[in-house]
């Protein structure tokens, strides 16, 4: 054997490589097998990356049909209400290029509010409300459950008197956060006391 | 004196409380004017529930809590109430909050008060429904509400009543006056507190710094224990951050509050003096939460001292009262010096949370240094009350990697300031620390919306489904109900192939029905396992109860059932769907046996 | 936010720049000693590395765009200098030293991004790259003439010296009389077959180089005892670097005493003292927690003893220094302490579960 080997050092070279080759394609085939896993969670991990506005801005009724489209192959640059910060994390887990967004950016959290004199109660936005935030009835006013709303304009189009408006979230406080400072080499924010008192008579300063 | 255990880190700033304790706790002139924010404590604001031009009395109910966690606000002078909006109210970033405004004339006080309780002979739900009904939230800075805490037993064994007078911040006094000017009335407050939450000894840790308030809580002590319970005062050499709740429940009892609990987690209730005093009034005088003990100090105040002030005073009006000279003011500081907030106006309202005002000189509070960069020498790692590496939160912090920074504990820091203090680079780190949670918290509150709105939407999904899947049925039911007499009568005759017409019940051959019903069989059982499954996730956490916060958890309650209606509706659907299949596999097998019969008789 | 500052309101030296102060304050005994037995050239190297350091700094920040004032106001390059300077062999060339805070301000600190973000002790990179570059001129101590003596330099050939560009071979200066080698140095060489006893029975060095050395070692204790009395440097490395070092020494030293220096030759010799309290305790490049400290410090203790009595060169504090280097995010990885609360300190890698018992 070893003689042999010496003999034909490139066959054996060659029918050493082969042999594990054939034996690590083995390992790998049965792993695949044996860790498969189960389903598709790559259409589930970029439907946790999209903001469940199920706005349908992108095209697809929904949040989870987008990622299903974006997991065959979409583009991922289809949604205003995640804006950059779910392309960027998209491009991340899929390990595409970052593409600026199609479509207009959205700045703050909006929620619909539906002018209630106006109403006539068609029901017709409460079907087209993705989430069921609206609540009424036939021939009755329609409200909006203010938390439940995702802000996602859907129902604006079906109203057919135009009731409903797109206003800012009034959660200024809770939304508020302290800013990052500004690192080494900058004075870090003080707030020195504002004198406003000099200029302005005593009873305007309550405001 | 019993022995005093040990915290790791900690820190000796200056105090500078003497300034503040030369005088007796003096009472603030009657404002004209208070403009009350309707958020003063931690939780969601009370909603107004007065109106503009309503006459209202001190004491009267302007605003119901809201939710769980949330407490009143009543009105703390008698007057008018002018208006109700958005105003300016001490906060970091100097927002504004909707508040209401009432106007008096400074001079009338007329009363609004509930009637007065014997506490030891009231029931735990009258205590509680007072301890509501009168707005107490915790003095100490935080503003948690206490009829919650008051509330305790219900999810856990407390078997300590732990008063905090440690006040270690520098320059904030109110506690220290406060007991020794109210040392009976904190007492029984604290033993009003350990009746309701069920504990068996009162600790009261306060550092030893304050001498006559421990004299005279002592003597209140001798003087007041006519009952079993156990009072113990427990007096520690000063350091800060040793008033901190953690640190205070470690340094007293040797007991450490797991990460992310609470101290009820360990069977301690944490009181500040105030609160005590306060809930005692609550109950005893039948008085709602309308004034409190304020600190104010600092270079800039010509006659510092803690004054008893109506809430919703403006500030300016308490500052100058105690001499202000604005010349000398650089800073307005709201809390302590190590964890407080500047203000950056004059003209806002005194809050429940704002136990001391500043009104520091540039010399004793000079503008924060430039920020240098982190040479990693460790002065912050020793300083740490919380055994962190804060210079390594600090580089996640700011580098962003927020799940590092947890890794490294980012949530156990209770941003004493203890690090920024030491740091010889002038790092503000708590600054970066808070910037780090906040944000964390913001993008945990976003995902938890988004799966929130998620499941809402599935759960329409279902129930469309499960809709369209019934009237399907229904409309089945209907053509075969008009379609057997027809057969029946013309047999022969018609040659006709089962009208059928919807999709999944359309199976003209019998195979393709198998598999279709299979396939809804395997759904349907899916369906049920998923049922079961919610179920089951339900309960457990509705049973575990929430160590987390109970607002959280009816957060996490409420989503789990909109996730076991979806189930429940999917499993509906299904069942309607694989009902009409049956159905129309039954016919069809009926339907080709006759039609073998057909042929056969042919 | 601590509205406060330590700096602000304590006598305590608080700032990164008065930190540095301190720290140049402490190096003067071992400089005036130093200085005092080998001549003048032990100043001109360190003024001529603090220098250089600070320019290169400015240099370097001006090429980066940053703000040079304040940053070369916290005084970290001044103390690499100074550092590398008081470690070079008296009246080194210019070239050297220059070529010695590239390697260190430039390359070890600035190229990283600046004070604080130095994965390496910047002296000790620059040290090192010269001792392998330029082994000659680097192990060729002056033997100890004093200031000014008979032996000395003179302050023009101290002049030739530094500006000359190839030191180690002018012989107009007569190497041979006016340089030697250090105790170490000369130990590490001596013959195999030698006894230590015999070897120095031979006075194999110049007159009173051992006392030399040992008062340097001791004028660089008094400063480290500054630094640990105002608290600057924590005892932790230090302590933990000489006990290593002594605990090694005397366990060969046992073995073997003909091979192996005693406890004492050790710590008295070479950068030993000096590593301890000035290179090993930059933090910037040393463990962060307590106990990390303390494995790191024993590390390099350790590694000084090893490489002086089996490696290749006669003294090792800048490699052990740099090797533990290698190994700060290791141990600190492993040495966190255990967070207020937490049942035990974090270790390892936190395995994230996917989904309850339900998935299994």
């Amino acid at each position: 054997m070893i003689e042999w080997i010496n003999d034909h050092g490139m066959l054996a070279a060659i029918f050493a490589l082969a042999g594990l080759s054939v034996a690590f394609g083995a390992l790998l085939g049965y792993a695949g097998e044996r860790f498969r896993v189960e389903g598709d969670p790559l259409v589930e991990r970029i439907d946790a990356l999209l903001p469940q506005t199920q706005c349908g801005q992108c095209g697809y009724p929904g949040c989870k049909p987008y990622a299903e489209a974006i997991s065959g192959g979409d583009a991922i640059n289809k949604c205003p209400p995640g804006g950059d910060a779910t392309i960027a994390a998209l491009a991340d887990l899929l390990g595409r290029e970052a593409s600026p967004l199609d479509g207009e950016a959205q700045d703050a959290p909006r929620v619909a509010y539906i002018r209630e004199d106006e109403c006539i109660g068609c029901t017709k936005c409460i079907q087209a409300c993705p989430v069921d935030a609206i609540l009424g009835a036939a021939k009755h006013m329609h409200t909006v459950i203010a938390d439940e709303c995702t802000g996602c304009d859907l129902c604006l189009d079906p109203c057919p008197v135009d009731c409903i408006d797109m206003i800012a979230r009034d959660d200024a406080i809770d939304a508020w956060q302290p800013p990052l400072p500004a690192g080494p080499g900058h004075r870090p924010a003080a707030q020195l006391i504002v004198s406003d008192r000099a200029h302005t008579p005593r009873e305007a300063t309550h405001g | 004196m019993a022995k005093a255990f040990d915290f790791p880190g900690g820190i000796h700033p200056p105090a500078r409380k003497t300034r503040s304790t030369r005088h007796p706790i003096a009472t603030a002139a009657l404002p004209k004017r208070v403009v009350l924010p309707l958020g003063q404590h931690i939780g969601q604001p009370a909603e107004p529930c007065v109106a503009v031009g309503d006459r209202v009395a001190t004491g009267t109910l302007i605003a119901r809590a809201q939710g769980l966690i949330s407490a009143d606000v009543h009105a703390s002078i008698s007057g008018e109430i002018i208006a109700i909006e958005s105003r300016r109210v001490p906060h970091p970033g100097g927002l504004s909050e909707t508040c209401i405004v009432i106007e008096g004339d400074g001079i009338r006080d007329d009363w609004e008060r509930l009637p007065a309780l014997d506490w030891r002979h009231t029931d735990d739900a009258t205590l509680h429904a007072r301890l509501t009904a009168s707005g107490v939230v915790g003095l100490g800075g935080a503003g948690f509400p206490t009829q919650v805490k008051a509330r305790v037993r219900e999810r856990h064994a407390i078997d300590t009543l732990v008063i905090n007078a440690a006040e270690c911040e520098p320059y904030i006094s109110a506690d220290d006056m406060t007991l020794r000017e109210h040392a009976a009335d904190v007492l029984e407050g604290a033993r009003l507190m350990a009746h309701l939450s069920g504990a068996e000894r009162i600790i009261i840790g306060i550092e030893d710094d304050k001498p006559d308030a421990a004299a005279a809580l002592k003597a209140a002590i001798k003087a007041g224990n006519r009952d079993s319970l156990e009072i113990t005062l427990k007096a520690f050499p000063a350091r800060y951050p040793s008033g901190g709740e953690k640190q205070l429940i470690k340094r007293l009892l040797n007991r450490e509050v797991p990460s992310r609990g609470l101290p009820a987690d360990v069977g301690v209730l944490c009181h500040n003096p105030g609160t005590l005093r306060a809930a005692l009034q609550a109950v005893r005088d039948g008085r709602p939460m309308v004034s409190r003990i304020v600190t104010l100090t600092g270079e800039a105040l010509a006659r510092p001292g803690n004054v008893e002030a109506r809430l919703g005073t403006p500030m300016t009006e308490l500052l100058d009262a105690a001499g202000l000279d604005e010349a000398s003011l650089a800073r307005l500081v709201m809390g302590g010096p190590m964890m407080g907030m500047e203000l950056a106006h004059l003209d806002l309202p005194l809050v429940k949370s704002s136990n001391c005002l500043i009104a520091a000189s540039t010399i004793e509070l000079p503008a924060p240094p430039v920020e240098q960069p982190c040479i990693r020498c460790g002065a912050c790692e020793e300083a740490c009350p919380a055994s962190l590496l804060p210079q390594q939160l600090y580089w996640f912090a700011k580098s962003q990697e927020h799940d590092k920074a947890e890794l490294f504990n980012l949530f156990d820091c209770i941003e004493c300031g203890a690090c920024s203090f030491v740091c010889p680079s002038h790092i503000p780190l708590v600054d970066y620390y808070r910037a780090a949670k906040s944000d964390i918290r913001a993008r945990a509150f976003e995902a938890q919306k988004a799966e929130h709105a998620k499941h809402r939407f599935e759960f329409r999904q279902a129930r469309l489904a499960r809709e369209a899947a019934e009237k399907d049925a229904r409309r089945q039911a209907r053509t075969q109900a008009s379609r057997r007499p027809k057969a029946e009568s013309a047999k022969a005759a018609s040659k006709e192939p089962p009208t059928t017409s919807q999709t999944s019940s359309a199976a003209s051959s019998p195979s393709a029905n198998d598999a279709d019903l299979k396939s809804l069989r395997i759904a349907h059982a899916a369906a049920k396992a998923a049922v079961r499954k919610a179920e089951k996730v339900l309960t457990r956490v509705s049973q575990s109860g929430g160590g987390q916060g109970q607002a959280q958890n009816a957060d996490e309650i409420q989503d789990l059932e909109v996730q076991l209606a979806t189930a429940r509706e999917n499993l509906a659907a299904i069942e309607a769907r694989m009902a009409a299949a049956k159905e129309a596999a039954a016919e069809a097998t009926s339907d080709s046996s006759m039609d073998t019969d057909r042929e056969r008789a042919e | 936010m601590s509205l406060m500052h330590q700096s602000q309101v304590s006598p305590q030296p608080a700032d990164t720049g008065r930190v540095m102060s301190w720290l140049l304050l402490a190096t003067l005994p071992g400089i005036t000693v130093l200085t005092w037995h080998f001549g003048l050239g032990v100043l001109t190297n360190v003024l001529l590395a603090a220098g250089l350091g600070m320019g290169l700094e400015a240099l370097v920040l001006r090429l980066r765009r940053r703000r040079v004032r304040p940053v070369v106001a916290d005084n970290s390059a001044l103390v690499s200098g100074v550092l590398l300077g008081a470690s070079l062999p008296p009246g080194t060339s210019l070239w050297l030293i220059l070529v010695g805070m590239v390697a260190a301000i430039v390359v070890a600190k600035q190229l990283y991004g600046g004070l604080g973000q130095n994965p390496f002790n910047p002296a000790m990179v620059g040290y090192a790259l010269l001792l392998i570059s330029f082994p000659a001129a680097m192990t060729q101590w002056s033997a100890p003439h004093g200031i000014v003596g008979p032996d000395g330099l003179s302050f023009g050939d101290l002049l030739v010296r530094i500006i000359g560009f190839n030191s180690e071979l002018d012989g107009s200066l007569g190497p041979d009389a006016w340089s030697g080698a250090t105790p170490l140095d000369a130990f590490k060489h001596k013959p195999e077959a030698m006894l230590a006893s015999e070897f120095w029975a031979t006075t194999p060095l110049p007159e009173g180089t051992q006392t030399a050395w040992r008062n340097v070692a001791l004028a660089w204790l008094a400063g480290g005892t500054l630094l640990l009395y105002k608290r600057l440097i924590g005892w932790q490395i230090p302590v933990s670097m000489l006990a290593a070092m002594g605990l090694l020494a005397t366990l060969l030293y046992a073995a073997d005493p003909s091979h192996h220096g005693s406890p004492a030759f050790h710590w008295l010799n070479g950068a030993a003292v000096f590593g301890a309290f000035f290179i090993a305790t930059d933090p910037v490049s040393a463990a962060t927690s307590r106990k990390g400290k303390l494995y790191y410090g024993a590390g390099i203790g350790l590694l000084v003893v090893l490489i002086r009595d089996v490696g290749a060169y006669p003294d090792a504090v800048a490699f052990a220094v740099l090797l533990m280097n290698f190994a700060v995010p290791f141990i600190d990885y492993y040495t966190q302490p255990r967070t207020q609360g937490h049942a035990r300190p974090n270790r390892g890698i936190k395995v994230v579960q996917l989904d309850d018992e339900e998935a299994s």
